[in-house]
């Protein structure tokens, strides 16, 4: 475990090293080749008619008029599709009693959400598709929506779908006993409710797809912007009753994914059809109005929870109570029961407490789904945990750091499993803790509050502790059914001049997968990282894998990528053992040689062992068959998960009289083990940080109580910009995990994870000489005036 | 709505006479009839940057604007700026500041940029990000991004004062 030489003193020493990234530089001169781009021979586009309506039945259709429009190549129906693909359904086994209705890429009889596909208009150009899907004529019989999921989950409400006899998709409970003599016997209690907003992904580039189906061979392929193409190669082959073997995915550059881009749509699954149905390439891009109401949302849930702990602090129990709203489906194939699952499964989680009990229910409401979003259900966990702990401490009359360093989990108290059951190898809070104090210098923070409140400024610090889920293994989906995979594949080869190819399973959206792979690579053979090209996103090309998703790029991706070149390493060093006729242990590769391993003298380039090989084979040895190419796949064994932990905090000034807050500083210290390039973990955390304060403060899918979105355009849904983010500072604390010889974990969700709860922690700081705490987000200038009472 | 045009532009250096749709943007102008597919569109409403080009040295949204409209006009994407190496600098800081993730905002960050120094004062860290405050980007957080530009504005200045 560790085992790799370490330290970055040695040549093509890259693990651990911020380095640039080289597949950057064609996104920097306008040559990135994303999905959006691509135009095919014989190409034609697909709009849609969306349904005006959160809940209908559809009583006709015309088409008539449209499909006569000059330039519209077809119009399907549900029926026309429903003909060739099969329905799928969005649960999992391993939930129990999970129920979700069939879906098809468009309806037969109902509709369930306002802006659900309906009809798929084919064009020469997508106005003209546009021009057309304005002349179908669409009869719908308006039904009251249910759009408030505490009242869908009512005793009695009407069920939204048939066949069902209630709205509850995924209900459980969760008990580790003991909480109600928790909270007996403590002397201190806080209860608090919580609501947290719908936000959504909001990539710049929206989903798209060219589905390109040849008749000729029966072959599908999807240039699809997607984060995981084998499982949709999956969903194609299965769904549409295409060859395995014959489905092609191929995810290019990719404009943002976040975890939105790797759910089932019913466009893309329209799109894949017409284009079996026409026998040419079929394009979608949705656009931003398209996006906000058919890309999945996230959140939306309502919390009650409470804490309880003794006078010193220390927390005895917990109890929580999460209502989730997600739609009129599962989502599929990962369901949109996770988040919730999650969130009832990561409360607490940093600190050490045994009696905890919870209840979930995931409920359907006439909106479109909600499902995986980066830092899946965490932002929730923590934001209630870390929300309780602070009403704690003000209740006490502690200081934040103090009340937290009382209950964390000590550092020399590992392995832990939790009350809800996740096991812990090795976090660090106390270690965390300890670093964002030094590095917030949280004392004259202090000071500088009090002297800004003297002036009647309204400063706020706030700082949230949290535990993120990375690496999961096949418990994660595997166990319950799904087709989605755990492990990952890498084929590394030697070119004839030397060089190195690899292709891996693992994919890359710009957060920096093709250079640690790459890293990795050059680390373990010896070799100039320049020499390394890495290849992804491709089906017909690269190894069959889970792809990236869930923080497990690195450190699934990148122990795939050690093994796979130990490996060829290995191979190399054989090849050139019989070539200089001496021993393997006795050689080693640096810079592109083979050199002697005591010495570090030079024997031979591996350009040379590539020419013998591949070229000059008959002056090896009889019997010598040199495997220049090796194949590998890795899955996580050990720990189900790979949990990383860290800390965050917030500094805010809160203008009483607007409700504005401005972030001054953001701060984190982040634990993901092994770090293999400083410079993209610190970017990954940056760039997670600001999606949790756009959740904080400006984002929130607002709908009217008839289920329709009131703000889908950019122009009003506010997403963070440039000037209303802070700076961010981070440090590190490096707990490699020990199921793997690379040691790392995931990084990609903790800046995501914490950043809301420090927020809100921050602003309730600020506000808490006004006696009011603020438990709903965003919190935009209206709840803050609300909760002053100002208005 | 769909008859066409003449129009005569510069694009990128090179003279472009053709026929256009007139409810044609420039944007879709630019991707769809001439392949530049570096410029791109994220809101098609003018408030994400994502396809802001320079129209007579000035940055503007090429989705706001028809193709019409620019006429006459000497029209720059993020692939003549890379040709005639304006912004060689700024991409190179980019690159080394990892001053994107998935490259989509940057071509019209670039060109935000390019209008942010082509001021010629040496703007701080809140100057630059209001400056930015028209360009949308969900990956990075924006710091690198201010870094980039703040680095290669401090690295213009001292080639000027040198100069």
């Amino acid at each position: 475990m560790n085992a790799f030489a370490g330290g970055l003193d040695r040549p093509n020493s890259y693990i651990g090293r911020s380095v640039s990234r080289p597949n950057a530089k064609r996104l920097l001169e306008g040559r990135g080749r994303y999905v959006t781009d691509l135009v095919l021979p014989r190409m034609v586009h697909a709009a849609f008619v969306r349904s005006p309506y959160a809940r209908g039945r559809i009583v006709a259709i015309d088409i008539a008029e449209a499909a006569a429009l000059p330039g519209v190549r077809a119009v399907f129906t549900g029926v026309d599709l429903a003909a060739i693909c099969t329905p799928w359904v969005g649960t999992l086994d391993h939930f129990a009693h999970m129920k979700s209705p069939p879906q098809l890429p468009l309806p037969l009889e109902q509709v369930s959400w306002s802006g659900q596909p309906l009809v798929l208009v084919i064009a020469d150009s997508r106005a003209i598709a546009e021009d057309a899907a304005e002349l179908v004529m669409v009869d719908i019989e308006d039904q009251p929506a249910l759009a408030d999921p505490v009242a869908a989950m009512a005793l009695g409400a009407e069920p939204l779908n048939a066949g069902f006899s209630d709205n509850i998709c995924f209900a459980s409970r969760l008990d580790s006993g003991g909480v109600d003599d928790a909270f007996a016997a403590s002397e201190h209690s806080v209860e608090q409710s919580f609501v947290f907003g719908r936000h959504t992904a909001v990539t710049l580039e929206p989903r798209a797809i060219v589905a390109d189906y040849d008749p000729s061979e029966g072959r599908l392929t999807a240039h699809h912007a997607t984060q995981t193409p084998y499982q949709f190669q999956d969903v194609y082959s299965r769904h549409f009753g295409l060859s395995e073997a014959n489905v092609r995915v191929i995810a290019p550059d990719i404009g943002g994914s976040f975890g939105m881009k790797l759910h089932v749509y019913h466009e893309e699954m329209a799109v894949v059809g017409a284009s079996i149905l026409l026998g040419r390439p079929v394009k979608f891009v949705a656009d931003r109005m398209e996006s906000f109401v058919s890309d999945i949302h996230a959140r939306d849930h309502r919390v009650t929870a409470r804490l309880a702990f003794d006078a010193s602090g220390r927390i005895a129990g917990m109890e929580v109570d999460d209502v989730t709203a997600i739609g009129a489906f599962s989502s599929y194939p990962r369901t949109s029961a996770v988040e919730g699952n999650q969130v009832v499964r990561l409360m607490g989680a940093p600190y050490d407490f045994a009696a905890y009990r919870a209840s979930l229910s995931v409920v359907f409401q006439n909106k479109v789904q909600t499902s995986q979003y980066r830092a899946v259900g965490h932002p929730i966990a923590c934001a209630v945990t870390e929300c309780l702990v602070d009403a704690a401490a003000r209740h006490l009359g502690l200081d934040p750091f103090e009340i937290r360093a009382r209950n964390v989990i000590a550092d020399d108290n590992y392995p832990r499993t939790s009350p809800t059951g996740y096991q812990f190898e090795q976090l660090s809070h106390e270690a965390c803790l300890a670093r964002l104090r030094v590095l917030m210098d949280y004392d004259a923070l202090l000071n500088q509050q009090a002297q800004a409140r003297e002036k009647g400024v309204l400063l706020g610090i706030g700082i949230a502790l949290f535990v993120e889920i990375t690496n999961p293994g096949p418990a994660f989906y595997g166990v319950g059914g799904g087709r989605i995979s755990a492990q990952d594949g890498a084929i590394i080869k030697l070119t004839p001049a030397g060089e190195v190819h690899c292709s891996i399973s693992v994919t890359e959206q710009g957060q920096g997968t093709e250079t640690i792979i790459g890293q990795i690579v050059a680390d373990q053979l010896g070799v100039d990282r320049a020499t390394v090209r890495v290849m992804t996103g491709d089906t017909d090309t690269t190894p069959y894998g889970g792809a990236t998703w869930a923080c497990r790029g690195a450190g699934i991706g990148g122990e795939t990528a050690l093994q796979a070149a130990r490996k060829l390493k290995a191979n190399l060093l054989s090849v050139a053992s019989i070539v200089l006729q001496a021993q393997p242990d006795e050689l080693d590769i640096r810079d592109g040689w083979v050199v002697e391993r005591t010495t570090g003298q030079q024997r031979i380039s591996l350009a040379e062992i590539a020419r013998i090989a591949f070229f000059r084979s008959d002056t090896l040895p009889a019997g010598t068959q040199a495997q220049l190419s090796v194949a590998l796949h890795y899955v996580p064994q050990g720990y189900p998960f790979a949990f990383t932990n860290g800390a965050q905090g917030c500094l805010v000034e809160v203008d009483a009289d607007t409700g504005f807050v401005k972030v001054l500083k953001h701060w984190v210290v982040e634990d993901c083990g092994r770090i293999i390039n400083p410079l993209l973990v610190d970017e990954q955390i940056r760039g997670g940080v600001v999606q949790g304060l756009g959740a904080a403060f400006f984002e929130e899918c607002l709908y009217d109580e008839q289920g329709q979105l009131t703000n889908a355009s950019l122009a009003d849904y506010l997403v963070p910009m440039a000037v209303e983010m802070p700076d961010i500072a981070i440090d590190h604390v490096e707990t490699p995990t020990r199921d793997t010889e690379l040691g790392a974990k995931g990084c990609g969700e903790a800046g995501t994870a914490a950043a809301s709860a420090a927020a809100m922690n921050a602003v309730n700081d600020a506000l808490s000489g006004h006696g009011v705490a603020m438990t709903q987000i965003p919190m935009t200038p209206t709840r803050i005036l609300r909760a002053l009472g100002t208005i | 709505m769909t008859a066409k045009m003449a129009i005569s532009l510069t694009v990128n250096g090179e003279e472009v006479e053709t026929l256009v749709a007139t409810r044609t943007t420039l944007a879709d102008f630019l991707r769809q009839d001439l392949q530049l597919t570096g410029t791109h569109t994220g809101c098609e409403m003018g408030a994400c940057g994502a396809c802001l080009v320079l129209v007579d040295d000035r940055p503007v949204h090429a989705c706001l604007m028809f193709a019409v409209q620019a006429e006459g006009a000497v029209v720059e994407t993020v692939e003549g700026l890379t040709m005639r190496r304006a912004i060689s600098d700024l991409q190179s800081a980019f690159h080394e500041r990892n001053a994107l993730q998935c490259g989509f905002c940057t071509p019209g960050m670039l060109v935000s940029a390019y209008g942010i120094l082509a001021a010629g004062a040496l703007p701080s860290r809140e100057e630059i990000r209001d400056a930015l405050s028209g360009n949308y980007c969900r990956c990075t957080g924006y710091e690198a991004i201010v870094d980039a530009i703040e680095q290669t504005a401090r690295l213009r200045h001292e080639q000027e004062e040198q100069a």
